[in-house]
């Protein structure tokens, strides 16, 4: 039995684990505000909230509900534009009417639901982070100019009234963002019992953002364990000298990981270049080394942190290199009863430099053309430890392991990246398809080795340039 | 009397809105409508190779497959097996032959949509591959035409060249565009009394689901009623390519008399719809020293897909519009409609002119490269002035080309723009800017004349609220919103007390579809003439009510009735009581045609449409020059929205125009491979703007001051003009290249998608 608050309403059902969230909450519950657009996570439109308990408060968080297996919404709170309307609209609902940001209509509960989820989750709005939280819904009609200004303007009674309000809850309640019920959520949702974790079956999902665009149909009549609840493949932690991430961590957790925030400074701006926040919320790290896409993000950072792979079967632990565990396209070292119970790398040195590099079609929400990441310590002047991958451009996400060993030693200056960047070049086997030609992946790889110096050593690096002849 | 003294009167708050009800949810799309018991759902079987002979199909291991309840081919097919509605060149299944990948061959009906998937994946079936065509000029070359090519011409072209000092040539590509409407296409069809059929279809031509749903299943029009609440997007996608999916859940539920819901899983939408025409073009343009164009000549190869569909209307209009906003004395352009074993494209907002105006701003650009000046002098120099000629034959009236280039110069300082952009380029080596000018001249009309019609149907009910319905239907484009303010002005009563209903083929015949961005204007004047029917009604009631001989005493203004300009105790509500109670038709009906418009498809020549939108737009862009991606910093607009009716909605039309043209031109991709298949089929592969990707700034200025005498209220459409502001998308990126690279070989060829700029500035 799996039970959860769907809006106000408590949901207990025994349909099978796997069922899609969003068919459940269109059929089952004929509440059609949540669309299909896609089934990929690649527009939004069947986004809505996930409420979880933390302390005293729940936290919300935007998800595809068409990659969602319902299993996973037991103990939630799930929260629909059914959910958020009041009898009068909401400020968000309002901008929205007033400033254009709705045409067509089809995206538009999409929109709401997460725009909902943003001043649910911040007490001080910032435009950029607002932004960032509709990054995963797609509209063909506005332009998004009007749901920007539709975002603003909902901040402008946000931020004008109810600062004598408690909580933040109490003022979105006042403010009308969300109908007073929300209040209760916490103590509802505390009475739901968790589903204890198991691995029995040939299938287990965690997030479930490739496997139910891959197969959906399949999955919903199949037998499968869930992990993504699973504690112990949680958390990001450091003992002594390493950092280790559990396999069931978020991809949305990685990133605003305080922990790793204060090592790479750029941290939170690499991983917005990972699919969406709704995907990012529901993605594992486990699931993207798994799923051995030769363009994995998180694999291709993790590559250049010279990451290890723990795999566990029942109580038998294992380690493997990340770099050793590709044997060919889509094929692991890895045995069919083992998952991914964590992967962990060592803390860097101090004196390191770190940078990563994706290039796609569009630059967010979107799957690499290539991607590179580098880590990289320098030792009097001189390259001490670098460890370089490259994505996209072979069957497995790639190990520049000639290049690296070229640039031991050596110090950074133009020749140097030049060489290198040539280098890359015969290490890899990029082949053409719909994100690019093969061609086109090899000079990216060549400049993205080039963007990396550039980046990190502005001083030290000047790149030919075609013809610098001022035109008219 | 005793009946009259139960209706009451009331407060009416009919929170009719159509964007109210999207904000929370409450709009019904076709996949959210209620279905009757019993009802099955569709899955289509289609052509896996791109040109052959079906040897073999056998439907036996789908027919015995869990919850199948019947598969449905050609041979079931009671009427005529014919969708095409220019040219009858279309089969709804193919027959013996298949000619792209995605023709639709079966329908599979079951009791779920994964039961009758799982069936579909059981048909077995053997093809003979025959020699497939995916490139136009190569269907050229075949004389694998659609229809005949066409040619407009103005002036003497042969005689005109000799005059020029600067004559410049080349060949550009423009690649189709998936619509991507975010609802995919859908429908269902019930069964009615007496061997009919209901559809609620997802279509912007409600009359050609209907007329086509009779023609396949052989029954009289008035067997079939369609209704149409509203498209989640449409932009083309839904005018002639919404019909088979509401034929096909037509035909299966006729012939097993029971509800069938046929909604299009997206990647079998992409797969199997039309998008925008790819182009492939040759151009000849000559010029005086002095920047004046004096010869233009063009031929275009238009890739038209496997059938017709509306591809003649739309090659029509790339003729229409290949010399945008400029004038040109010597023209001679010609369009060939070419056919490929790619699914037939289809109309897409711009329908055929945004491919026409890419190659004449091409030609532009190249000049101005040869004669070593910004593209915008020969633009500026060449805008179309009154009493100017079109290259059909119509004069040019009212123009506001001039108007609008002056102010993207003087309201957004234009020259101020480009020095910035020539001094951040100076001091950056690796990241460069660029920017380009964008006239756009649009004609408002179908040019083909027949479709410049529509009617509306008003009615008062007792309690004094009102119902309307129209040819229009409701897809994003705010018709409905123009249409209750058009209606609340003319019967001058609150908007509050409006409702714009379905648009159903049962209350309004013949519908053209809604299209050519003439939605509004048709039908708003179609309602304009049923309100003055209605008005001229209620006057007289009010005459005889407040006792006076003349009813042109009488004014009605705001729900208040006047007498002699004085207002009087009668109410708006017991006026229409009284009327009821004195038998007075609270209903009323008018049909509106655009007046004056003729085009002669013989000599080429006439007045097609009833008048031109104008516009201009600056973009800047910023390029990054080592990885070769970019950011459009800003597009600047000044636009003749004539007397805007609804500005929210005017503003809405143009800011999603302009992310979805620059859109075209840059970022989406369709790629086919060897074979003819797609890609680029799903949202992971095609991409469409993002919150990110569209402007980080969109100025729209409203031209003031320039009503409209030929639109609704002054008004002027809106739908398809600013579309083509992304085009200057291309050249500022364009520019941005050549800052970097100003020896920079010069490929037109969209879109100039980020693998393409990082290629050709390091090739």
């Amino acid at each position: 039995m799996i039970k959860f608050i769907l809006n106000d309403q408590l949901v207990e059902t025994s349909v099978l684990p796997t069922t899609v969230l969003l068919d459940f909450i269109r059929k089952e519950k004929k509440l059609t505000a949540t669309k299909e657009g896609c089934r990929e996570g690649d527009c939004g439109a069947c986004t809505v909230l996930v409420g979880e308990v933390t302390g005293n408060r729940v936290k919300y968080k935007s998800v595809n509900s068409c990659l969602m297996p319902i299993s996973d919404a037991n103990a939630k709170h799930i929260v629909t534009v059914e959910g958020v309307s009041n009898s009068v609209l909401t400020p968000i609902q309002e901008a929205m009417v007033d400033e254009g940001g709705t045409q067509c209509g089809f995206c538009t509960p999409g929109f709401i639901v997460s725009m909902t989820g943003y001043f649910l989750n911040h007490d001080k709005f910032e435009i950029d982070k607002a932004v960032d939280s509709i990054g995963g819904n797609i509209c063909r009609c506005t332009g998004y100019a009007g749901i920007k200004r539709a975002l603003e303007k909902a901040n402008v009674t946000f931020s004008g009234n109810g600062s004598q309000a408690k909580t933040h809850l109490e003022k979105l309640i006042t403010n009308k963002f969300v109908p007073q019920y929300f209040r209760d959520i916490p103590k509802r949702l505390k009475q739901i019992p968790a589903i204890p974790t198991k691995v029995k079956s040939k299938v287990v999902i965690a997030g479930g953002t490739d496997l139910y665009v891959q197969k959906w149909e399949e999955l919903v009549r199949s037998n499968v364990d869930f992990i993504s609840a699973d504690e112990k493949l949680k958390g990001i932690v450091k003992t002594k000298n390493r950092i280790r991430i559990g396999g069931a961590a978020t991809i949305e957790e990685i990133k605003n990981s305080s922990l790793l925030q204060r090592i790479f400074p750029h941290w939170d701006e690499y991983f917005n270049l990972f699919g969406s926040m709704p995907i990012r919320n529901r993605a594992t790290v486990g699931g993207n080394i798994v799923n051995a896409s030769p363009i994995a993000d998180t694999v291709n950072i993790l590559l250049a942190l010279d990451a290890v792979v723990h795999l566990r079967n029942g109580k038998k632990n294992r380690e493997v290199a990340l770099k050793n565990f590709y044997k060919g396209y889509k094929t692991l070292d890895k045995k069919p009863d083992e998952i991914i119970e964590a992967v962990s790398f060592n803390v860097p040195s101090k004196n390191f430099f770190f940078n990563f590099e994706k290039i796609s079609k569009r630059t967010f929400l979107d799957i690499a053309s290539v991607n590179s990441s580098i880590y990289l310590e320098l030792t009097k002047g001189k390259i001490s430890v670098v460890h370089i991958s490259a994505g996209g451009v072979a069957p497995v996400p790639l190990y520049l392991a000639k290049t690296c060993k070229f640039l031991k030693t050596k110090s950074v200056n133009t020749e140097t990246v030049l060489t290198a960047a040539s280098i890359s070049q015969t290490e890899i086997s990029p082949i053409s398809d719909a994100r690019g030609s093969a061609e086109y992946k090899r000079l990216l790889l060549r400049q993205l080795i080039y963007a990396h110096f550039v980046k990190l050593f502005p001083e030290q690096i000047e790149l030919p340039v075609p013809n610098t002849n001022e035109r008219d | 009397m005793n009946y009259l003294s139960q209706i009451q009167t009331r407060e009416i708050d009919l929170s009719n809105t159509d964007s109210i009800r999207h904000v929370r949810g409450e709009s019904l799309f076709i996949d959210d409508v209620t279905l009757p018991e019993g009802v099955l759902y569709g899955y289509v079987y289609y052509s896996p190779i791109a040109h052959g002979k079906i040897q073999k199909l056998d439907f036996s291991s789908a027919l015995k497959s869990e919850g199948v309840k019947g598969v449905f081919s050609a041979k079931d097919i009671p009427g005529e097996n014919q969708i095409g509605g220019i040219v009858p060149d279309e089969n709804l299944f193919a027959e013996d032959t298949v000619h792209f990948i995605g023709h639709p061959i079966a329908l599979v009906v079951a009791d779920s949509l994964i039961h009758a998937h799982d069936a579909v994946k059981k048909i077995k079936s053997e093809f003979k591959k025959l020699p497939a065509i995916f490139d136009p000029r190569q269907a050229a070359k075949k004389n694998e035409l659609i229809v005949p090519p066409r040619t407009f011409e103005i002036g003497n072209i042969e005689n005109a060249w000799s005059s020029c000092d600067y004559i410049v040539e080349d060949s550009i590509e423009s690649g189709g565009q998936e619509h991507l409407y975010l609802e995919t296409q859908g429908s269902v069809a019930i069964p009615i009394e007496g061997g009919g059929i209901k559809i609620i279809s997802a279509t912007q031509g409600p009359t050609a689901v209907q007329r086509t749903a009779a023609r396949v299943l052989a029954l009289p029009m008035h067997k079939v009623e369609v209704d149409v609440a509203r498209l989640g997007g449409g932009f083309g996608g839904k005018e002639d390519q919404a019909t088979p999916w509401a034929v096909m859940a037509a035909l299966a539920a006729y012939k097993l008399n029971v509800a069938v819901k046929l909604v299009l899983p997206r990647q079998e939408d992409i797969r199997m719809t039309g998008k925008r025409h790819p182009y492939s073009s040759d151009f000849k343009i000559g010029l005086n020293k002095e920047g004046k164009i004096l010869a233009y000549q063009a031929t275009f190869y238009q890739n038209a897909g496997a059938a017709a569909d509306l591809s003649p209307a739309i090659l029509d209009r790339t003729l229409f519009h290949c010399t945008n906003s400029y004038f040109i004395p010597n023209v001679r352009a010609t369009a060939l409609s070419c056919r490929t074993n790619l699914p037939p494209f289809t109309a897409f907002r711009g329908f055929g002119g945004p491919q026409g105006m890419f190659v004449i701003e091409s030609a532009i650009y190249k000049a101005a490269q040869i004669m070593g000046i910004d593209p915008s002098v020969i633009q500026k120099k060449n805008l179309l002035i009154e009493g100017d000629d079109f290259p059909y034959g119509q004069k040019v009236i009212q123009p506001h080309a001039e108007k609008c280039f002056y102010e993207i110069e003087t309201r957004f300082n234009k020259n101020e723009i480009y020095r910035n952009v020539k001094e951040f380029n100076s001091e950056n080596k690796l990241v460069k800017k660029g920017v380009a000018v964008m006239p756009v001249c649009f004609g408002i009309s179908f040019t083909t004349t027949f479709l410049n019609q529509a009617s509306a149907l008003v009615h008062i009910y007792t309690d004094g609220s009102v119902n309307i319905s129209t040819a229009a239907v409701e897809m994003g484009q705010g018709v409905n919103a123009k249409l209750r303010i058009i209606a609340a002005k003319s019967l001058s009563i609150s908007e509050k007390r409006i409702k714009i209903d379905s648009t159903n083929t049962s209350r309004i015949s013949n519908t053209s579809p809604t299209a050519a961005s003439k939605g509004a204007d048709l039908n708003g004047f179609a309602i304009i003439d049923a309100c003055k029917i209605l008005t001229e009604r209620l006057r007289k009631v009010a005459a005889e009510e407040l006792k006076t001989d003349s009813h042109s005493q009488i004014e009605i203004q705001d729900e208040t009735i006047y007498k002699d300009g004085e207002k009087t105790d009668l109410t708006f509500d017991q006026l229409i009581l009284t009327a009821y109670r004195n038998r007075i038709s609270l209903t009323a009906q008018a049909h509106h045609s655009t007046p004056d418009i003729y085009f002669d498809t013989k000599t080429n020549k006439g007045k097609p449409f009833a008048y031109h939108v104008y516009g201009t737009a600056i973009v800047e862009v910023t390029l990054d020059c080592l990885r070769g991606t970019y950011q459009f910093d800003s597009v600047k607009v000044v636009h003749d929205f004539g007397g805007s009716i609804d500005k929210v909605v005017d503003l809405g039309q143009t800011e999603g125009g302009i992310a979805q043209g620059i859109g075209w031109m840059t970022m989406e991709e369709l790629i086919w491979n060897g074979e003819g298949k797609l890609l680029t089929d799903a949202l992971s592969t095609y991409k469409v703007p993002d919150v990110h990707f569209v402007p980080k700034e969109i100025k729209v200025h409203f031209l003031e001051n320039v009503p409209n005498p030929f639109g609704p209220l002054n008004s002027k459409a809106v739908g398809e003009p600013p579309f083509m502001y992304g085009i200057g998308a291309y050249f500022a990126l364009l520019n941005a290249m050549r800052a970097f690279k100003p020896d920079l070989e010069i490929k037109f060829s969209a879109p100039l998608t980020p693998e393409k700029v990082l290629l050709s500035l390091y090739s």
